[in-house]
């Protein structure tokens, strides 16, 4: 069965159609990108899929659930993570904080409970130490636990952010240019860990990049947007020697 | 009759609302900070021009100049050295409590130089009262004036804002600072500019206001400039329609709750209706709504 | 991970000892006879406004939502359990527990009051947020300028308009008087009392900041849609945050309530400048430092009593200070100054070129 399953999904903004009929099926475990040029409506898209956006027309389903009219903190609930093109992390607060932040709705003690210290607090966090502990070292981000997000290096925020993604235990994650500002060594290593996450968590993936050698490197699927609709879709080699896509994405 | 006339006060109040709220809402359009000082140089612009009239002897309209021109350096004075070297400071709070520091200083100073007695404030204007509807409804001169003064303020402010290059400069900076000056624009002149103006308009408000309300002593101003933001933030801050609007509404709430309501409580219903229209309108009545971008 | 607990602990045990060691030193001074009558008059109020910073610092530097009202909640508070002490004052003969029961009842009502504000304010943000916040505190202040309350055989009656129309039997007794506010309130309020108070506020906000709860209310202060997308329920939180900082404001509205002769809902204890004076506590102690809240608060508080000798330069000076410490602390080029010719930094420059 399709983790994702998006049909017809519009919105405009003023007289602009920012997103017209778009639809999307990503089969569970699958890595999927999403490429367009500037302004094609791809962020748009995943502010629709996250409930930042409520869309106009469209349905979405994720895993045989309908999602499309939920707010954002339900749809987190449902299963959906995401990481921000800007990258948007807690600065001022840890990195082992941020992953915990995310394990927020898998947990749960009273206030009571935290003001106090009691037993049920102290159980808590304790799993909750332990599971973000467990992220951070796959992540490789365990020796900067203490450290404020604000002062991790560039590339670190960027895995910080997959990190307390997946935090939430989603079914489906979604990556806004990940490999933005990043130099060819570290697009390089962000792919394994791309790859890495798919397998070690059996992950499905929806990402947007513009970096064509990571998206033609591990993106086993396409959606090219242009104009705020799909250009073409399918396997990745068949959609990069589309000739509308290499006209459309690489200018005449 | 009655009714008529409160209104009539409520649109003259409201109309030196609007000028001291101008001010707010330029120098919280341009430089995004709130200056709690401006009522506080209202109160000093009141001083000065008192001082102009009694000391100097000064007659109306050149003590009125005395005042702007000397509310005009204190505030061009005090951008350059409370608000500036905090401009890009890691909180926005912190030119906010430089502000009240500033408000702190000027009550202070006044009271130093004026002492703390409440003075009063001579009514200057020597024109006729208004007598409408055969004697029923009598409209004084002050309020005439005020409102007067409010609409030429507003239709020149305006036109600045519209028609000059600094005007366009202005509205530039407010819209992006880093894409201003690389367009050439002088920043640092445009936002003293600003702060030049909205002290010469409280130069001018206090002159108004104390002349419809004449009891003046260094914590004068504090209130008036309260409300006045309250208007601009009603309005929406940011707007100079707005400012306008907001602090003519203001004013007519205020006079119609001292009269129909309770004299006590109008202060508290001004802003209850302030709540209400920001919960209606988080933005205020003009206000642009901006989305975060993600 | 241990070594950040470690380093949390740490740091709030300094909190607390620092508050013990101030009331061990003070009340060791007073037993010696050598604090002045008008040093001893400042004890509470330093705890009081010490607690009254910590609170707003939980909603300005935790929530990270600016509030220019925390006066009205300490006034809620204040009218609330003084209310409740002068209605129990002959069924509840036995101090402390009265006492104690009328901080719960101030910080119970304001922490109310906290919620019913909290809820329309929700949509709004920043600047927007904080002149709504002002306008709340103006007008609990303006409402119980006019409210008359008062007690007779048949409860309690209320008006908003005199004494005489309350219509209360001839040997009612009118407790809430208008503009003079409640006068003769039992004065139970101690310097001890404070310090208990201002430790439990700081041990109530210590650990809410470390906990789930806590959390939540950071990450919603550091980026809104980074933790809505994370499922983090936006609107709980800050309305937790506001209710618990207006409960703490409550109780040191109580605290105050008991410490005087009387109690009014003036606008130099209860207005906007209140509201405005603890703001300034909370950024000169520093945003989001709860430690740092009570040594400004208390500083800064005890500061223009003690410069009374200066008489009408004393607030000109403050002013001065004021904003001195505000453009040196917090503008950009003070900052590289101070950088560039910091001790440490002259240190470790030295020892650098020793290492050539």
């Amino acid at each position: 069965m399709a983790m994702l399953e998006v049909k017809n999904l519009g919105i405009s903004f003023g007289g602009l159609r920012a997103v017209n009929g778009f639809n999307i099926t990503i089969q569970e475990g699958e890595l999927y990108g999403l490429i367009g040029p500037n302004g094609a409506g791809k962020t748009t898209v995943f502010n629709l899929l996250t409930g930042v956006y409520k869309p106009d027309t469209g349905s979405i389903v994720l895993d045989g659930k309908d999602i499309t009219t939920l707010h954002a903190i339900d749809i987190s609930k449902a299963g959906i993570a995401r990481t921000f093109q800007n990258i948007r992390l807690f600065k001022n607060m840890t990195v082992l904080d941020n992953v915990k932040t995310g394990l927020h709705n898998k947990h749960e003690y009273s206030f009571l409970a935290g003001i106090f210290h009691t037993p049920a607090y102290q159980k808590v966090e304790k799993q909750m130490n332990e599971q973000a502990m467990e992220l951070l070292k796959v992540f490789e981000l365990d020796q900067h636990a203490d450290t404020l997000a604000a002062n991790l290096p560039y590339g670190e925020q960027r895995k910080l952010e997959i990190a307390r993604a997946m935090a939430t235990e989603p079914k489906l994650l979604l990556l806004d240019e990940p490999a933005a500002g990043m130099n060819p060594n570290e697009t390089q290593a962000l792919m394994d860990m791309i790859r890495f996450v798919q397998s070690h968590f059996h992950m499905t993936i929806l990402l947007i990049e513009h970096d064509m050698r990571l998206v033609s490197g591990i993106c086993e699927e396409l959606t090219v947007l242009n104009f705020g609709e799909v250009l073409a879709q399918g396997k990745t080699a068949d959609v990069l020697h589309n000739p509308q896509v290499i006209t459309a994405y690489l200018g005449e | 009759m009655s009714f008529l006339s409160y209104l009539i006060n409520g649109v003259s109040l409201g109309s030196i609302y609007a000028i001291i709220a101008l001010g707010y809402t330029m120098v919280y359009g341009i430089a995004k900070m709130l200056n709690f000082a401006h009522g506080d140089v209202i109160m000093i612009g009141a001083f000065v021009m008192l001082s102009a009239l009694n000391t100097m002897s000064l007659p109306l309209i050149p003590a009125v100049l005395v005042a702007v021109v000397a509310c005009t350096v204190l505030g061009v004075v005090i951008e350059r050295v409370a608000y500036r070297p905090l401009r890009n400071a890691a909180s926005p709070l912190a030119v906010l409590i430089t502000a009240i520091g500033v408000s702190y200083l000027l009550q202070n100073v006044a009271l130093l130089i004026f002492g703390a007695n409440t003075v009063s404030f001579p009514n200057k204007i020597t024109l006729p009262a208004l007598s409408l509807a055969g004697g029923n409804l009598v409209i004084s001169s002050v309020t005439i004036v005020t409102i007067v003064a409010c609409v030429v303020i507003m239709i020149a402010l305006l036109l600045f804002i519209n028609k000059t290059k600094a005007g366009q400069a202005m509205l530039a900076v407010s819209e992006d600072k880093g894409a201003a000056q690389l367009m050439g624009i002088n920043v640092d002149g445009t936002i003293a500019l600003t702060f030049a103006i909205g002290s010469a308009l409280a130069a001018i408000a206090g002159f108004l206001l104390f002349t419809a309300y004449p009891s003046l002593d260094p914590y004068k101003g504090a209130m008036p400039g309260i409300k006045a933001f309250v208007a601009a933030v009603f309005g929406g801050i940011g707007s100079v329609p707005g400012a306008m609007i907001g602090g003519v509404l203001l004013g007519i709430i205020e006079i119609l709750a001292k009269a129909y309501i309770s004299s006590q409580l109008s202060d508290a219903i001004v802003f209850g209706v302030l709540i209400v229209v920001l919960i209606v309108k988080p933005t205020g009545l003009l206000g642009k709504k901006i989305q975060e971008k993600v | 991970m241990g070594k950040k607990f470690d380093k949390t602990a740490k740091s709030n045990a300094i909190t607390y000892g620092m508050v013990v060691v101030a009331w061990l030193v003070m009340m060791a001074l007073q037993q010696a006879g050598m604090l002045s009558s008008s040093t001893v008059g400042l004890l509470v109020p330093v705890c009081i406004y010490s607690i009254m910073a910590v609170s707003l610092n939980l909603t300005v530097g935790i929530l990270g939502d600016l509030s220019l009202g925390q006066a009205g909640f300490m006034c809620v508070g204040a009218f609330a359990s003084a209310l409740f002490t002068n209605l129990v004052q002959d069924s509840i003969s036995f101090t402390p527990v009265r006492f104690t029961l009328a901080i719960l009842v101030g910080a119970l009502v304001a922490g109310v009051f906290g919620l019913l504000i909290g809820i329309p304010v929700l949509r709004l943000s920043g600047d927007y947020l904080a002149i709504v916040t002002l306008a709340f505190g103006e007008i609990i202040k303006n409402f119980l300028n006019i409210l008359y309350v008062g007690k007779d055989s048949h409860g309690l009656h209320f008006s908003i308009k005199d004494t005489m129309s309350l219509g209360m039997e001839p040997d009612g007794v009118v407790i809430i008087k208008g503009a003079q506010g409640i006068t003769g309130t039992s004065r139970d309020a101690t310097f001890t009392i404070g310090i208990i108070l201002l430790l439990i506020s700081l041990f109530i906000v210590l650990r809410l900041i470390q906990s789930r709860d806590g959390r939540a209310i950071r990450s919603i202060r550091d980026n809104r849609i980074a933790a809505e997308s994370i499922g983090i329920n936006i609107t709980k939180y800050k309305l937790l945050a506001l209710t618990v900082s207006a409960a703490i404001a409550g109780m040191a509205g109580a605290l105050y309530a008991h410490n005087y002769n009387s109690l009014a809902a003036t606008s130099a204890k209860f207005g906007y400048n209140m509201s405005i004076m603890i703001l300034v506590y909370v950024v000169l102690g520093g945003i989001g430092n709860i430690r740092g809240s009570v040594i400004a608060a208390t500083l800064l508080y005890v500061l223009p009593e003690k410069l009374r000798f200066l008489q009408s330069y004393r607030m000109l000076i403050y002013a001065i200070v004021l904003i001195v410490v505000m453009l040196f602390s917090w503008s950009p080029k003070a900052r590289d100054f101070r950088e560039r010719y910091s001790l440490k930094r002259l240190i470790h420059k030295n020892t650098a070129k020793e290492a050539e």
